[in-house]
């Protein structure tokens, strides 16, 4: 123990003096929970719509405004011919072409029906997609509106059923919700990560492993010497990060603070272990950066925060569900959004707790003193 | 010049000799890069070790420091096996590598207060022992100064200093002197004998022909093997030459290897 102490406190003194990691502990989850969540926003707004009004009819004008009133669509440009609104969506200025055709209104007075063409980009798939269902909502509420003034009493729609949706633990639907706590992980993952990845190796960059190979210390006392600093680095990451959750998004978790600290102390000891092995592997920092980050990149993109896990290949399912990254992200999720309890997220934490140990141990196996 | 070693009396054990070696090789793959060498070392003798880069004096060095694991052969060092002991040969010797391996971003005295705290010296006597050692380097303005900025060679002094802060029965010095002035360097040795005056044997790699003569005793290593191995003043007789370099010179010319 009493060597550890010594280790500890040289491991502190020599973090303290670094500017670049005391700029990353409070910046980063200032900066990046401040900004992240904004760009990965998942609404689709600000659709470029060109139209093409073949009519010009109070009932053509009517849908157009309706169109523009809805929030949802920026009218770039109203085209006499479809060709002309076809360009708008060749050079990328338009996003989806709605042609209305001459004898629009005639039509819907007379024959009760028209046929509408929509023409959408699909190279942003989630774009053109969600779009062009939005517009259809939109002209299906303009029929709707418009048989009622034809008949003066409301229709019986053909499908009469009507479906009311809740969403139940985040009820406003507010995307920063479901975000935030996802880049929460992602920062604790980044940072946890890679500053334990490159630290030994560092020490074998600048000779200084050498020093201490040299000596009687045991290879336990020297990895647990490192794990346990960044291991509080994460920890106030964790607490700043929670912080601007509450300040900048008014998210508070609804479960206990205790569980979720808990969890997290559990996962960043994992995660250390991973980055430590990683650093006892490579040689130089370079390596360890590159190793690192090709395991980080596959952790953050398989864990379900961008994309959900349900809706990938049985394959990717399998990975994601390995992955103690996205056991985690999905405990911090249930903790923060849900309330859930030490119960309900006790077989993740058991989970995580085997990978905390494992990967250190295979640090501490994997770290040599005498080559 | 104060350097705080002090032995116990000399007791029937400490007259074996306190590294013994026998036919110790390291093969890297093909490359034999130490071809069994023997030798032993008394306990308290200055013990030099010469050869031009590439020789393998490190590489033997390292085997004996429990760093590296001999590919065959015989090793002790303090009575400790070289294959299966090494962390306590650890315990009893101090070692200073030809690189610089101190840390830049501590104090001097945080290093020493460092590696004196995993050598197990009690934080009272850390604390005792540290400022005398200050005082004796003529440290007293940088003590808590990062080490990043002092000169390489009062750095190599502390480096020097550290290895035998927890007073091990064995220093391995390896190219202690290297890129430091002349005067710098014969103050390292006024130290290195002050600290065999007290009984710590000293294995010290050099290829400063003029060091070589101020060891008891040196091997000339050439292609992994030892040439030759006696008082400076033998070895000068034995190849009929004057001094140091000359010996040297003519034994490294049959050298095949070259620099790796």
């Amino acid at each position: 123990m009493r060597t550890l102490r010594f280790i500890l406190q040289k491991e502190f003194r020599q973090m303290f003096r670094d500017k670049t990691i005391l700029a990353m502990m409070f910046m980063l989850p200032v900066i990046q929970l401040g900004i992240l969540p904004l760009a990965m926003n998942l609404d689709v707004k600000n659709i470029n719509l060109a139209i093409v009004d073949q009519d010009h009819s109070t009932y053509a004008q009517k849908l157009i405004s309706k169109i523009g009133a809805s929030g949802y669509f920026r009218i770039v440009t109203v085209a006499p011919a479809y060709k002309q609104a076809l360009f708008t969506l060749e050079n990328g200025t338009a996003d989806i072409i709605l042609e209305i055709p001459a004898s629009f209104e005639r039509n819907l007075v007379r024959e009760g029906r028209q046929p509408l063409n929509i023409t959408a980009d699909a190279i942003n798939g989630t774009k053109s997609g969600i779009g062009s269902s939005y517009l259809l909502t939109v002209i299906r509420d303009f029929n709707r509106d418009i048989r009622l003034m034809s008949n003066g009493q409301p229709v019986a729609s053909p499908a009469g059923i009507e479906i009311a949706s809740t969403a139940w633990f985040n009820p406003y639907e507010r995307f920063t919700w479901y975000i935030v706590p996802g880049v929460l992980v992602l920062l604790l993952t980044l940072v946890g990560g890679f500053l334990s990845s490159l630290n030994i190796v560092r020490e074998k960059e600048i000779g200084t492993i050498e020093q201490i190979n040299v000596t009687p210390i045991k290879k336990w006392q020297f990895i647990l010497g490192k794990l346990i600093p960044f291991w509080v680095v994460g920890m106030i990451v964790l607490t700043i990060g929670l912080l601007v959750a509450r300040l900048f998004y008014g998210i508070v978790p609804v479960g206990s603070l205790i569980l979720l600290y808990l969890l997290a102390a559990v996962y960043l000891v994992a995660l250390l272990g991973f980055g430590l092995l990683v650093s006892t592997i490579s040689n130089n920092q370079l390596q360890s950066m590159f190793i690192a980050f090709f395991f980080i990149m596959i952790f953050v993109l398989m864990s379900g925060l961008f994309t959900s896990v349900d809706s990938m290949p049985a394959w990717a399912r399998s990975v994601a569900a390995f992955l103690p990254i996205t056991h985690f992200m999905k405990a911090v999720r249930m903790i923060i959004l849900k309330g859930s309890t030490l119960g309900d997220i006790s077989p993740i934490l058991i989970y995580e707790s085997l990978f905390a140990i494992g990967l250190n141990a295979l640090a501490i196996w994997n770290y040599r003193k005498t080559q | 010049m104060e350097l705080l070693i002090n032995h116990k009396s000399a007791s029937p054990a400490d007259n074996n000799a306190v590294i013994e070696c026998r036919d110790l090789t390291k093969k890297f793959g093909n490359f034999l890069a130490v071809d069994r060498i023997s030798f032993s070392v008394k306990p308290g003798e200055i013990f030099g070790f010469l050869g031009a880069n590439g020789a393998g004096k490190t590489t033997a060095m390292r085997m004996l420091c429990g760093l590296s694991y001999p590919s065959s052969g015989h090793a002790t060092v303090a009575g400790f096996d070289v294959y299966r002991q090494q962390e306590k040969i650890k315990r009893h010797i101090g070692y200073m590598s030809q690189k610089f391996s101190l840390y830049d971003d501590l104090t001097p005295l945080e290093n020493i207060q460092f590696f004196g705290g995993i050598y197990g010296v009690p934080a009272r006597v850390i604390k005792e022992r540290s400022r005398e050692l200050v005082r004796s380097l003529g440290l007293e303005k940088e003590a808590t100064k990062l080490v990043s900025g002092l000169p390489l060679g009062w750095k190599q002094k502390l480096a020097f200093a550290i290895a035998l802060f927890h007073q091990p029965r064995i220093v391995f010095l390896d190219e202690p002197t290297g890129g430091v002035d002349p005067v710098t360097r014969r103050q390292f040795w006024d130290m290195i004998y002050e600290a065999a005056e007290k009984g710590v044997t000293i294995f010290v790699t050099t290829h400063y022909m003029d060091e070589a003569a101020y060891c008891n005793r040196v091997t000339i290593m050439v292609d992994g093997k030892i040439e030759a191995l006696d008082t400076p003043a033998s070895l000068m007789q034995q190849f009929a030459c004057d001094n140091m370099d000359e010996v040297f010179y003519r034994l490294a010319r049959t050298a095949r290897r070259k620099d790796p």
